[in-house]
């Protein structure tokens, strides 16, 4: 039951062989015999649980056909807010901070009769690539203890692996998605921006951020997705279009797919063995029918930087909110109104958190706007046309998720650039707003998962999932589970 | 060498939405504490803003009513700063791409007609309120005045007296309220002003300017302008330089004082909302609210003018204000065109003067203008002198009789213009008085005024007193 | 471009962090670690591009002006640091 697909715990749950009741007290066992050596949950609360399911059971949307996910379990990051659970975002600023209301997605989720199993440990509001800045400790990843899942979704990529969950919510603002999709051997996709509602999913970077869905293959993404997209009057940046299936192309042969491939992913900077299994990914794409085509994004490589003056100056603002007044971290001492500010803010976030608010401050503040933000806008500019460009000659972009397999703790943490451009492929994604997404093309040093991003244009989605299911059809890199668990 | 000042307006007019400028939270005034604050407006985590269709079609308003640019796309900005009244750390704001530009407002000081330039006008949502009565020794913090949708309203530098600006200010608040989007109440911080307060020496280049904040009162920007001129005129004549700052006015000590929650100030940090794409108003959208737009006050003023040959100062007057121009109007519709002068002097004189001395405002008024209109007809066939009108308008003020004829009839006070009971009543005062008689006849003006008051004593002042004047003369002189 | 001590102090005071006189100087030099990074963006010539400031190119969505939040003050106030009479509480703010 653990490894079973979407489609096979939804014909399950119609066929009666299980219930809702039964599923989440497998997975919430589950949890509580593994979580403890992976850390992939902050909270989790088995009577809130439990009791999901007994609605969902009772609710006869379990086998209805407009909610064929209904009575499947899922775990949420802990960035989206869930009314009543505990939402801490990674930070000790919110590490007593119920939730009054539902985020858009989860709410989603519970009206197709989901089933929350609890909150997954994150880098701190979404900052950092290895899940070594959540307040909570650091998650596992599942292939070897001793490295990391990625970030910022790591615990959602932790759960997923080691099956604690049959699937996750991630949100991705640089690559938080996508590169713990990777290191952890899953299938992770982040949607065009404004296709997932953004509204109850704490900011980090608001003109990059995008939640969406970490599952075992491309097919559950697909499911997924299909619950989680959809405009929302509550998000400015949500987009109004028509609804669609996102599972509708999965089985269409690929035959005459022109898949980009952009020199600049494949220069330097990419370890060998990311490489070669990049490499055997695109020679199986070439036997199902695929060419390849040499495009350039010649910009790609300011991306980083951009992302590095962009998102801190979006974050800085974005976590004014946390100052100790109305919700969240209060200092227990200080000696005035601007101490309690100061010092609670400094008390409540962590390092990286910091460095980033006080970055982002810098480059916002009086004379040097043009220089930094500004400039970084305009070549956010040059990179998105990029990709506009290099999508006339071709359908999808391939190339490395991340650069490396999973590195182990504290080798990147004490230098942020080196951690920074972990997420070297896949920030400018984020800054055009594009689809991307990551699924297990092989295994690299020391038996670890790598990852293929495929990136698409606008509202690619459903493009990009059937290249990813007809891969996974051919493929079993998304079935195999770490060794060494239960 | 003598002094100028020269002084520019912030202004910001809460317009009246149902809703916030980006949340769905209720705006009406004198709710419980933070029971009009939505997750929105007390930023909860993940929350976001979406703007409000009405704050932009009252924007919108205002610039066609000040002659100003639309602009066709603007952009909504963060304004970055801590203050516990301001939850998300940042003002939603407007910076580089105003939704108005230029435009302007002409004024009057005294015979002076000025004309003042406005810069910009642009959306941006309320902050909440501090409330420092003691807690404890603690502030304590409504938030149900955040978001609700602000127009804040900048001048050009142009006014160089309190009282340019204090004329400024009323006749912007004349207009944000004749237009319908500002509810205009400064008690309660619907239109409140900022004034930028320079000095310098005459055709010197200007001076460093402090600003006064949060002037909700005519009165209060009178004084706090006046002050301000005044201190910074003896600060540089004894040798010290004024340093640019935010003020507050107390209008306890009737002084100015630096604000210190302002020291950041200088660094707000903005930069576009990423959370608000940016605001498109196509023409179409500004034809429809152009459309729906009433007179504006200078155009019906020239129209009263020249329709009923009322004098500019006339036509001002009753313009002041929508209400006090519609009651005009109204009174007009029902006494008949040719009636208009009395009407506007009426409206003007005796009911300005009671509606002031009982703190009322042409909005309430208790007297129908139609039943102004009733006694201005009587005046007008010379039924009622305007003694007597007064007599009927303060018995119908009280709700005395349905209209003028009921007052004038229960109360028999009808003129008498009958010209052969006028003149019975002559001749018997006439006879009763030779003494005055042979003093009129030996060239003694008074003597007729004693007369005249004789006559209408007798009438028991109900005699038409043109026409006893008329008839007296012609007895005497005949 | 390389921050002081002083830049340090002013950024955090204005993004009220309190840095201690410990941090400040690790921290001045992980700022500049990044602002050498990103120094490279200064390079590039981008005369006459737009910039950009959101993902995609759509315009505003407007909200009918009605009132539809309830109001939640009690549920809100539940995760408050420090309420009274319905008020949030904070050390005495002097304008």
């Amino acid at each position: 039951m653990i490894n079973s697909s979407l489609k096979e715990l939804s014909a399950a749950l119609a066929r009666k062989k299980t219930s809702a009741v039964e599923l989440a007290t497998l997975f919430l066992d589950r949890i509580e015999k593994l979580n403890p050596s992976l850390n992939a949950f902050v909270t989790t609360d088995r009577e809130k649980a439990l009791a999901m399911a007994r609605v969902a059971d009772a609710s006869g949307k379990v086998g209805a056909g407009d909610t064929p996910l209904a009575g499947i379990p899922l775990a949420h990051k802990d960035i989206f807010m869930t009314s009543g659970w505990r939402t801490t975002c990674g930070s000790k600023m919110l590490s007593n901070f119920i939730a009054p209301y539902d985020a858009t997605v989860v709410e989603k989720f519970k009206v197709a009769g989901m089933v929350t199993l609890g909150k997954l440990n994150m880098d701190e509001f979404a900052m950092g690539s290895s899940n070594e800045t959540s307040f909570y400790g650091p998650v596992k990843n599942p292939w070897d203890t001793a490295r990391v899942p990625g970030g910022s979704s790591g615990g959602s990529a932790a759960a997923v692996a080691a099956r604690l969950a049959p699937a996750a919510t991630g949100t991705d603002t640089g690559g938080s998605i996508r590169q713990p999709a990777a290191l952890c051997g899953l299938t992770g996709l982040k949607p065009t921006y404004g296709v997932v509602s953004r509204y109850g999913m704490i900011a980090f970077a608001s003109s990059l951020d995008q939640g969406g869905p970490m599952a075992k293959s491309a097919e559950d993404c697909a499911l997924l997705l299909n619950t989680m997209a959809g405009f929302d009057p509550r998000d400015s940046t949500s987009l109004e279009r028509p609804a669609e299936d996102y599972a509708r192309d999965l089985e269409k042969p690929l035959q005459g797919l022109r898949i980009g491939l952009p020199k600049e992913f494949f220069g330097e900077g990419m370890d060998a063995d990311v490489r070669a299994a990049v490499e055997a990914a695109l020679a199986e794409y070439r036997k199902l029918g695929a060419t390849m085509v040499e495009v350039n994004l010649p910009n790609s490589g300011l991306s980083v930087p951009a992302y590095y003056v962009i998102a801190p100056a979006e974050a800085s603002s974005n976590l004014s909110r946390f100052d100790g007044v109305r919700y969240g971290h209060r200092a227990p001492d200080y000696a005035d109104l601007d101490d309690m500010y100061s010092k609670s803010r400094a008390q409540g976030f962590g390092e990286e958190v910091k460095r980033r608010i006080l970055i982002g401050t810098y480059v916002l503040s009086h004379g040097y706007y043009d220089a930094y933000y500004l400039q970084a806008q305009k070549i956010r500019r040059l990179i998105a046309n990029d990709f506009v460009a290099a999508f006339k000659s071709c359908d999808v972009i391939m190339g490395p998720t991340a650069p490396s397999v999973a590195f182990r703790f504290g080798d990147k943490s004490a230098d942020p650039v080196q951690m920074y451009l972990s997420d070297i492929y896949t920030i400018a994604v984020n800054l055009a707003g594009l689809p991307g997404m990551s699924i297990p093309c092989g295994f690299g040093n020391a038996d670890m998962p790598v990852g293929l991003q495929i990136v698409g244009p606008w509202f690619g989605e459903a493009k990009m999932l059937n290249i990813a299911h007809r891969y996974q059809l051919v493929t079993d890199w998304h079935i195999r589970q770490p060794g060494g668990l239960p | 060498m003598s002094w100028e000042a020269v002084i520019g307006l912030e202004t910001h007019a809460q317009l009246r939405t149902q809703s916030k400028i980006f949340s769905g939270a209720a705006t009406a005034f004198g709710a419980e504490p933070n029971r009009q604050a939505c997750a929105v407006d007390i930023a909860l985590p993940g929350v976001l803003p979406v703007l409000n269709r009405e704050a932009v079609a009252c924007a919108i308003k205002f610039g066609l009513a000040v002659g100003a640019a639309i602009a066709p796309r603007s952009i909504f900005a963060r304004k970055n700063y801590f203050y516990p009244d301001l939850p998300k750390g940042y003002q939603i704001s407007q910076f580089e791409l105003p939704v108005v530009s230029g435009g302007g407002l002409t004024i009057r000081v005294g015979e002076q007609e000025k004309f003042v330039h406005l810069t910009r006008a642009h959306l941006e949502e309320d902050a909440g309120k501090s409330l420092h009565e003691d807690f404890h020794g603690k502030t304590g913090i409504d938030l149900n005045r955040a978001g609700t949708p602000l127009l804040e309203i900048v001048t050009e530098p142009d006014m160089c007296s309190s009282a340019e600006a204090v004329a400024y200010a009323k006749a912007l608040h004349s207009l944000v309220t004749w237009i319908g989007i500002c509810d205009g109440n400064m008690q309660e911080g619907s239109f409140r002003c900022d004034a930028n307060v320079s000095v310098r020496r005459v055709g010197a280049p200007l001076g460093t300017r402090r600003e006064i904040k949060n002037l909700n009162s005519f009165r209060f920007l009178q004084a706090a302008i006046d002050y301000e001129i005044q201190w910074q005129i003896n600060e540089i004549e004894e040798g010290r330089k004024i340093q640019q700052a935010t003020v507050l006015w107390n209008p306890d000590s009737g002084e100015t004082r630096a604000m210190r929650s302002k020291e950041d100030a200088h660094d707000y940090r903005y930069f576009p909302d990423p959370d608000l794409l940016p605001l498109e108003i196509a023409p179409a959208w500004i034809d429809e609210v152009k459309a729906s737009l009433p007179e504006l006050p200078q155009a019906m003023k020239a129209r009263l003018a020249s329709d009923h040959g009322l004098s500019p100062y006339d036509a001002a007057t009753l313009t002041a204000t929508r209400a006090t121009a519609n009651y005009f109007e109204d009174c007009v519709a029902a006494a008949g065109r040719e009636n208009a002068k009395t009407c506007a002097n009426w409206v003007m004189g005796e009911l300005s003067a009671r509606l002031n001395r009982e703190d009322l405002d042409f909005v309430a008024v208790p007297l129908a203008p139609t039943l102004l209109a009733g006694i201005v007809r009587r005046i007008a066939d010379n039924t009622l002198s305007n003694k007597l009108a007064r007599e009927v308008f303060d018995a119908l003020w009280a709700g005395e009789g349905k209209d003028a004829d009921a007052v004038i009839e229960a109360r028999g006070l009808k003129q008498i213009s009958d010209s052969g009971a006028i003149e019975a009543l002559i001749d018997a005062v006439l006879a009763a008085n030779p003494k005055s008689v042979e003093e009129f006849r030996a060239g003694k003006d008074k003597a007729f005024n004693a007369l005249v008051g004789q006559v209408m004593k007798a009438a028991g002042g109900k005699a038409n007193p043109r026409q006893v004047n008329d008839l007296l003369r012609r007895k005497l002189a005949g | 471009m390389s921050l002081t001590l002083d830049d340090v102090r002013r950024i955090a005071r204005l993004a009220r962090l309190d840095v201690s006189a410990a941090e400040v100087d690790t921290t001045r030099d992980q700022l500049n670690g990044i602002l050498s990074f990103i120094e490279q963006l200064q390079s590039v010539d981008t005369t006459g591009i737009e910039p950009m400031a959101h993902a995609v190119d759509v315009v505003q969505r407007l909200r009918p002006d009605v009132a539809t939040e309830p109001d939640r003050r009690e549920a809100f106030q539940a995760i408050a640091p420090e309420t009274e009479a319905g008020l949030y509480l904070v050390p005495k703010v002097i304008e």
